[in-house]
């Protein structure tokens, strides 16, 4: 009775404090950590209890020097068994109760009942996975921005809105060994993710050559890009701050180097950001082809265009990596 | 008790035919003898896991240090991708059912032999070719898509290497369905008369239930790798996107056999823990018929879950939804035989052989892995950690600390009714200690690297991971060097062990109740019924009533 009750209280302190997960970047990753800690609570009694009776049984059942005889002789015990059939069974469907609830409030089942109903690729997607490598790309893309909802003739003191209603859709596309991501409501294209804290991000994914998949642990999502067939996330950044985005889908053997950020802004920084972006759209396009070739790619080379048409002063910069060292040093 | 009784001579003492007598030669010959096949594929196999370790060593050394520094990035994807086929496919799946249900069967069945000998001898020899075909795709490239081998990855990296592996697997897919053929009908038809299903010990459910799942999954891997090649050879396009082919299709086939695969490879040592924990605690098996069941309830629910592996493949949600409560309802019947095992040693007297401590890591490791199972069936988190390390580390819990150590638990076991002689318990204990501890240095820490997010299959990964995967690498070491003490504890009892007498450990089952090693044709005389084969702590629990059963009077053959 006492060691069930020290199980129960160090199942419940552990699956609080286990300290596993990275900073939870996401409003998505909120309720998944609550699904992971329940679980964690749940596992950690199990084992406890499975791992308390073999040391125990080691400990107390074990055969006597010379004794030959046998263990009592029995061959089971239905009411136990029916109590250990029925109480994992009642587990079980209470983690998929509540998994099937997390599930919906980040909108796993929206969204995918949403790409299933559209399942026709973005036109843009479709001329691009037939392309074979980046090099066409910078043939195909120029004219498919023009067929993006037709930007706004941005004069240079006009200020960027976030469109209206609905989630803020991004398109991204995967090929080895990197990421491409193009902004439709602006044509905008970059190498990294930039994206404004506090708006849903409908994120479309495509794959140019192999499979990938789109990681963002901070944000516990993940979604393959698969050539000829797009899918999609749906996400709200929670916290201002830069993650990294991983490749998690082996796509060859430069795999582990397929890898980018994305930086959420606060609503104001993004909007600034955009803009900037919108004067040098052109050459936002050949950066993000030029991350194309992992042996060029460095973090400096990929951030210092940003710095710099943003105008963030170093101070800023120090403002926005509280989030990373976090993530390292946990 | 189960027992046979000799209707000429004595039992089990006499060979009738002495110039049978099996010898190294024997080994190396088309014999159709189930027991020399079985200790065939044991050797064999364990020859390949010694292969499969060393490849692992090596891509843990890469991983010691984030950079890339031991091998270039395309030969450490062949490292993996081939240590992951050499283990599944030429070490744990043919030593479960290959090297275990076909030495053990018939003997624990009362049989003479397999239903299909030839056939039998057959399934075997296509593993070496098969195996030593793989070794050499590194002449030309190895397989660098890893063991899933997706497409389009698969369709253009290193063409000859991917196409030696489809050839390679299905040679051993092939010989897969042949022994689960002879399993069946052995299983089904050739037991002794008497002796009912409900009879039988657990082993033979166990193998019932995985020889099924090979009949019924193993096909349609093999349709997905032909239809791969022709994508690859031909130009045609089921798999391929730029021809309008659709690369999850592949997966779905491939997963509909891979699932089933891991039970393909657990079910086995399910079964042979459920033999070896009853007779070192002396005490019945807790729970026949639950266990036997559940091995068939596994077995069918095993067939309905493959699209777990695929939550992040655009799978519609109804179907995420519908694979994650099936995959979640498979801890009912696997935490049943848990409890069970548990329930056996409770109250028993046990004996803490080698055997015995590699049955009790597994029940202890497994059910880590079992807990992590139910964790990555739940879709919004298995969304986190799907292809990272945390799976990485599941998977090994459950294959190494599950399949490996309860294949060792089984070689501890049976080594004295296989050859006659004892194993010797203190390198016993030096090789399931350093396993043990080896083995949870090298994967434990993989859970938290998953969490925090660390991808698997790269060769480079980012500094602040360097602390935990040189702790994982050192464990590897340890883990590389615990298989000396057994190697060399094999070779020399075999060669010049205590003699072990026929039952050592005063074990109830059939296959104790004929000489070691049995004679060609298992039993002198037929084989009859006494009593059940977990019987222990009846009859005054004395030994001599286990050693020297009553004997009945059968009908002459």
């Amino acid at each position: 009775m006492l060691a069930g009750i020290a199980l129960t209280l160090v199942s419940l302190w552990y699956g609080q404090n286990h300290g596993l997960m990275p900073l939870e970047g996401s409003e998505e990753s909120l309720p998944i950590d609550s699904l992971f800690n329940l679980m964690m609570t749940i596992g950690t009694g199990l084992f406890l209890l499975v791992q308390g009776v073999i040391v125990v049984a080691v400990l107390r059942f074990r055969r006597r020097q010379g004794d030959l005889a046998d263990g009592p002789y029995i061959e089971g015990n239905i009411p136990l068994e029916i109590l250990w059939t029925a109480i994992p069974a009642v587990i079980v469907m209470i983690l998929a109760v509540y998994s099937f609830e997390v599930y919906r409030q980040i909108g796993g089942l929206g969204a995918m009942d949403h790409a299933m109903a559209h399942a026709q690729p973005q036109p843009q997607m479709a001329r691009l996975a037939g392309a074979a490598i980046a090099a066409p790309l910078a043939e195909a893309s120029p004219t498919s921005l023009a067929d993006a909802p037709s930007p706004e003739p941005v004069l240079s003191d006009a200020t960027y809105q976030l469109p209206g209603d609905g989630p803020y859709e991004i398109q991204a596309l995967g090929l080895q060994y990197a990421w491409i991501f193009t902004y439709p409501d602006t044509g905008v294209v970059t190498g990294e993710l930039h994206v404004p804290v506090g708006r849903e991000v409908l994120l479309k994914i495509n794959a140019q050559d192999v499979l990938h998949a789109f990681w963002v642990p901070e944000y516990r999502l993940k979604q393959d890009a698969i050539p000829g067939r797009p899918t999609e996330i749906r996400f709200t950044p929670r916290t201002a701050g830069e993650y990294p985005v991983i490749c998690a889908e082996l796509c060859g053997p430069y795999h582990g180097a397929m890898k980018t950020r994305v930086i959420a802004h606060s609503p104001q920084e993004f909007a600034a950001w955009m803009q900037e972006q919108q004067v040098a759209s052109a050459s936002g396009l050949e950066q993000a082809i030029a991350t194309a070739d992992p042996a060029q790619r460095s973090v400096e080379q990929i951030l210092a265009p940003h710095i710099e048409s943003l105008g963030i002063s170093p101070e800023v910069l120090q403002q926005l990596h509280p989030p990373m060292v976090h993530a390292h040093a946990s | 008790m189960t027992t046979q009784t000799p209707t000429q001579s004595t039992p089990a003492r006499s060979h009738p035919e002495p110039h049978q007598e099996t010898t190294w030669r024997t080994y190396f010959s088309f014999s159709t003898d189930h027991k020399v096949i079985g200790i065939q594929y044991l050797v064999t196999t364990f020859v390949f896991y010694l292969i499969g370790g060393a490849l692992a060593t090596a891509v843990r050394t890469e991983l010691a240090t984030p950079e890339v520094d031991f091998v270039s990035r395309e030969v450490y994807n062949g490292l993996f991708t081939v240590h992951a086929t050499v283990m599944i496919f030429l070490w744990i799946v043919p030593a479960g059912t290959g090297a275990f249900g076909n030495y053990l069967l018939p003997l624990m069945l009362g049989a003479r032999d397999m239903a299909f000998p030839k056939l039998n001898a057959v399934a075997f020899w296509m593993i070496p070719p098969a195996g030593v075909l793989l070794m050499l795709s590194f002449i030309w490239g190895a397989p660098a898509a890893g063991w899933t081998s997706y497409p389009p990855l698969s369709i253009v990296t290193n063409p000859v290497g991917e196409m030696i592996w489809i050839l390679s697997l299905l040679i051993l897919g092939t010989s897969s369905i042949l022994g689960a053929v002879n399993f069946l009908t052995t299983i089904l038809k050739m037991r002794m008369p008497g002796l009912g299903l409900n009879q039988m010990p657990l082993f033979c459910w166990a193998m019932l239930a995985a020889s099924a799942l090979i009949l019924l999954s193993t096909p349609v891997l093999a349709g997905a790798l032909i239809l791969l090649s022709f994508d690859i050879v031909a130009g045609t396009a089921f798999f391929n996107p730029t021809g309008g082919g659709d690369p999850v299709v592949y997966q779905h086939m491939f997963w509909f056999y891979s699932h089933p695969a891991v039970y393909i490879m657990i079910l086995p040592v399910f079964g042979m823990i459920s033999e070896i924990l009853p007779v070192h605690s002396r005490k019945p098996i807790f729970g026949y018929k639950a266990i036997a069941y559940s091995s068939l309830a596994i077995s069918f629910l095993g067939l309905v879950v493959w699209a777990h592996h695929m939550f992040t493949s655009g799978t519609p949600p109804w179907l995420r939804m519908f694979f994650m409560i099936a995959t979640m309802v498979i801890a009912v019947p696997t935490g049943i035989k848990v409890f069970s095992w548990l329930a056996t040693i409770w109250g028993g007297k046990l004996e803490l052989n080698s055997a015995m401590l590699f049955a009790l890591g597994f029940v202890s490791m497994f059910v880590i892995g079992g807990i992590s199972g139910v964790m990555v069936a739940a879709v919004p988190f298995d969304i986190h950690v799907h292809d990272t390390y945390f799976i990485v580390a599941h998977i090994h819990y459950v294959l190494f600390g599950g399949s490996v150590f309860g294949l060792y638990a089984g070689i501890y076991h049976w080594f004295p009714k296989m050859t006659g002689r004892m194993m010797n318990e203190f390198w016993g204990r030096v090789h399931f200690v350093l396993t043990f501890i080896g083995f949870n240095i090298t994967f434990m820490p993989m859970h938290k690297l998953g969490l925090e997010g660390m991808n698997r299959r790269i060769a480079e990964y980012d500094p602040k991971y360097a602390a935990l995967n040189l702790v994982c690498t050192v464990g590897t070491y340890i883990l590389a060097v615990s298989t000396f003490p057994f190697i060399f504890n094999a070779i020399w009892s075999w060669w010049k062990g205590p003699k072990a007498g026929d039952n050592p450990w005063r074990a109830l089952t059939l296959e104790w109740q004929t000489s070691s090693p049995p004679p060609v044709e298992n039993f002198v005389g037929e084989p009859v019924l006494v009593t059940e084969p977990y019987a222990y702590g009846l009859n005054g629990s004395t030994p001599g009533i286990s050693l020297e059963p009553e004997a009945t009077p059968s009908p002459a053959t």
